[in-house]
């Protein structure tokens, strides 16, 4: 048992170092003022040409491909890498490099894949994701976006959310409804979309947080070539499939987080002392830490596996359900520390306002890419092999399907 | 990254369980809480023929040298079969402490005989309640000791008792020979009647000490490595629990459909499957840091400490909560882990105390 990297790793770990040290000097450390959402998408453009041209935006992709034909393990260790260096990256790059890519080798036609994976990986067009709807979140096969055949063009109406980026999107990939008197999942259909399109508009969405990271879009008589239709009619849950399989939205890494708590209990004082001399706020620091600290240790034992070459597994579910369950949890106690002051920002507390973003955010994190209940359906189900969910919409057309 | 098991170790764990199945299965277990014995000496034999016992104890005494990863492998079988035996006590804390404090002659006297088996170990440290050297009382004078400890595992059947004690107001450790004159043992009613609990007294009973080191920072230590013994015992045995529920939820039938069909059935054994995981990895960061002599020791032990003991208790009422009203019976299998989840969450301590040596640990001070 040990933490070492194989030799190869070691060896891989170094080049990626030493390339990093020359082509991201500019981001080792954070700008001196924070970058416009603009100024991000431009510079991530450039930073993902710089990768690209390295080899290093699509290290498991075959080489035949334009990947480079490496292991899983050398993509975790070049994203460990890239980790050190606060670079200009975002979902636009990622959904464009690791979801729509892949989907359009695996369902598309040779000539789509030419037209669309060099313009991606050398940053000319960077992607959004137009899949859930209002009425479709975890139940993603209920869209109801329409997309009806004229010719060679469909003609595509409806409402999209959570879309990341979108408005500074060039292209889209879009799950719509073709057949809706087939059952849910069989009459959806996979597109990608001109976001220039006349008849697409993103809305920025005003989140809980105050930020605008996600766009509701409005879809009103787009006219889609079917040239960018990706798949068979009606095949487009399969390659949405492929989509949510890479997608990566993971969760970032929080270690540390309770290390700090402790810092504040032992700052925050109480008659006689600190927080910290209490047993029952020592009791609370304890059960977040265990909990921080082994699902870091969780995910080595994940990273060990793959370093062997073994199939990911479906328990790397349990990650972003433990994660975001005790950085809600810590967040929370971070203001609890203070008591009633805990909930406001003063001089004494200049960072609190760090602590009402995260605490609110983690709710965020809880639905985003996988709600908990159905990370935990995941698990009772492809782990611990129990049943699969009773489906009262199966084989029952779309349209009859009681709202 | 090499975060896992070896193949042997692998290999190892299967060899254990496989055997446990074999000659501890829950019958047996049945049968000997109804005459009364406290343990099954055949089992411990057949254990002892295994090389199991002297697993991480060195060669030159008799063991096979393996390192303490081997031993928390072999922890974590005898915790899923809630095996009878006095491993904890006799290997993992008679042993161990004889390993870290023993001089070379004490080493050669008894290494040997507990790594085969013959000569069985317990270490009396409490004195009733509170946390374990707490309270000392139990007082040494030359080489005579007399006071009481209690709960002491295992005494019923050790020949030796590692003991705490105090000599002169210092916190020493020795070793005594518990079928010597001035030695009392008495079986307590216990919560876990697989594994029985006694009170020994000891009155001018022969004490030979054990070290010149300071011994309340050998009992730390000893403590830090029994919290890791436990945890994979806990996890072993919280383990068992996740999949004997999981196996009849998918058995049984309830409203014309499978039990294991309901959300509320799967998102509670998912919950399990989470905090087993959580266990099993900071019992692994443990494990290596008790191996290589890493200083993360104390931090790593009470986090593997405080989630196998979150694991193995709520795995245990789970399980028997998924069981139904079968699970409340003495036929069923659930009740020696709802009992046996009791005893290791407190037999090294409760969870405050290793919240407090946590955050100690990491606060860069010690314990309050």
């Amino acid at each position: 048992m040990d933490f070492n990297d194989s030799p190869q790793e070691a060896a891989f770990r170094a080049e990626v170092r030493a390339w990093m040290a020359k082509n991201a000097a500019e981001y080792a450390s954070p700008p001196a003022t924070p970058w416009s959402e603009a100024q991000i998408v431009a510079l991530g453009r450039k930073w993902l040409k710089r990768k690209a041209d390295a080899g290093y935006a699509t290290i498991t992709w075959p080489k035949a491909v334009g990947g480079r034909g490496g292991t899983a393990m050398e993509e975790v260790i070049f994203r460990q890498e890239e980790r050190k260096y606060v670079l200009p990256d975002g979902p636009f790059l990622s959904i464009g490099v690791n979801m729509a890519c892949p989907a359009i080798r695996r369902h598309g036609s040779p000539e789509q894949y030419q037209r669309f994976a060099p313009l991606t990986l050398s940053g000319d067009i960077v992607w959004c994701q137009l899949f859930s709807e209002p009425a479709a979140g975890s139940d993603l096969g209920g869209v109801r976006t329409r997309a009806v055949r004229e010719g060679d063009n469909w003609i595509v109406n409806g409402q999209k959310v959570w879309n990341s980026w979108a408005h500074h999107a060039d292209w889209a990939i879009l799950l719509a409804r073709t057949d809706p008197g087939a059952p849910k999942h069989k009459g959806l259909t996979f597109f990608v979309l001109d976001m220039r399109t006349p008849g697409v508009e993103a809305r920025p969405i005003r989140q809980i947080t105050g930020r605008t990271d996600f766009n509701e879009t409005f879809l009103s008589d787009v006219v889609i070539p079917d040239s960018c239709r990706i798949g068979e009619v009606g095949e487009g849950w399969a390659v949405a499939m492929t989509v949510l399989m890479n997608e990566r939205a993971g969760p970032r890494d929080k270690d540390g987080l309770v290390l700090r708590l402790i810092e504040r209990a032992r700052s925050a004082e109480r008659p006689g002392g600190t927080a910290l001399d209490s047993a029952q706020v020592r009791t609370t620091l304890a059960r977040l830490y265990a909990e921080e600290q082994g699902v870091k240790y969780f995910g080595y034992r994940l990273l060990t596996s793959l370093s062997k070459g073994e199939p990911p597994s479906p328990a790397v579910a349990m990650i972003k359900l433990t994660q975001t369950h005790y950085a809600q949890l810590a967040n929370a106690y971070a203001m609890d520390l203070d008591d009633f002051a805990g909930l406001f920002e003063t001089p004494e507390r200049p960072h609190q306002d760090q602590i009402f973003f995260e605490y609110l955010y983690q709710q965020g994190l809880r639905i985003a890419g996988g709600a908990d209940e159905v990370l935990r359906n995941q698990i009772a189900e492809r782990v611990l092999g129990m049943p699969q969910e009773m489906r009262a919409d199966k084989d029952v057309p779309f349209d009859q399907i009681p709202r | 990254m090499n975060f896992d098991l070896s193949d042997e170790q692998k290999m190892l764990k299967d060899q254990v369980s496989r055997m446990l199945l074999d000659r501890a299965p829950p019958a047996r277990l049945r049968e000997l809480i109804d005459a009364g014995q406290d343990w099954d000496p055949d089992l411990w034999r057949a254990l002892a023929d295994m090389g199991l016992l002297g697993a991480a104890i060195p060669a030159e005494y008799g063991g096979l040298g393996l390192g303490e990863i081997d031993l928390c492998v072999i922890a974590g079988e005898i915790g899923r079969a809630v095996a009878p035996v006095p491993f904890f006590s006799s290997i993992c804390l008679a042993a161990e402490a004889i390993r870290l404090a023993g001089s070379a002659a004490q080493k050669a006297r008894w290494l040997p005989g507990l790594a085969s088996g013959e000569v069985v170990g317990c270490l009396a440290v409490n004195e009733g309640r509170g946390f374990a050297g707490d309270r000392l009382e139990a007082a040494v004078s030359g080489d005579r000791l007399s006071g009481v400890k209690w709960p002491v595992s295992d005494a019923g059947v050790a020949d030796i008792a590692v003991v705490v004690a105090v000599e002169n107001g210092r916190t020493v450790l020795g070793l005594v020979d518990l079928q010597g004159p001035g030695v009392t043992c008495e079986r307590l009613k216990g919560f876990d009647e697989l594994r029985p609990h006694h009170r020994l007294a000891f009155s001018d009973a022969a004490f030979e000490a054990m070290t010149e080191a300071d011994a309340a920072q050998v009992l730390k230590a000893l403590y830090d490595r029994a919290a890791v013994y436990v945890a994979f015992e806990q996890i072993g045995g919280a383990e068992a629990c996740l999949w004997m529920a999981r196996d009849y939820a998918l058995e049984r039938r309830v409203f014309g459909r499978k039990l294991a069909s309901y959300q509320a059935v799967k998102h509670n054994l998912a919950d399990l499957y989470v905090y087993c995981e959580l266990a099993r990895s900071n019992a692994y960061w443990a494990a290596w840091a008790m191996e290589t002599g890493s200083d993360q020791l104390p931090a790593a032990a009470a986090s593997a400490r405080v989630s196998a003991t979150w694991a193995h208790e709520q795995a245990a009422r789970e399980n028997l909560q998924t069981h139904g009203g079968v699970g409340f019976t003495w036929a069923a299998d659930c009740h020696f882990h709802y009992r046996r989840a009791r005893l290791l969450a407190l037999n090294v301590g409760a969870e405050e105390v290793w919240a407090d040596r946590l955050v100690g640990a990491l606060a860069g001070g010690d314990a309050r």
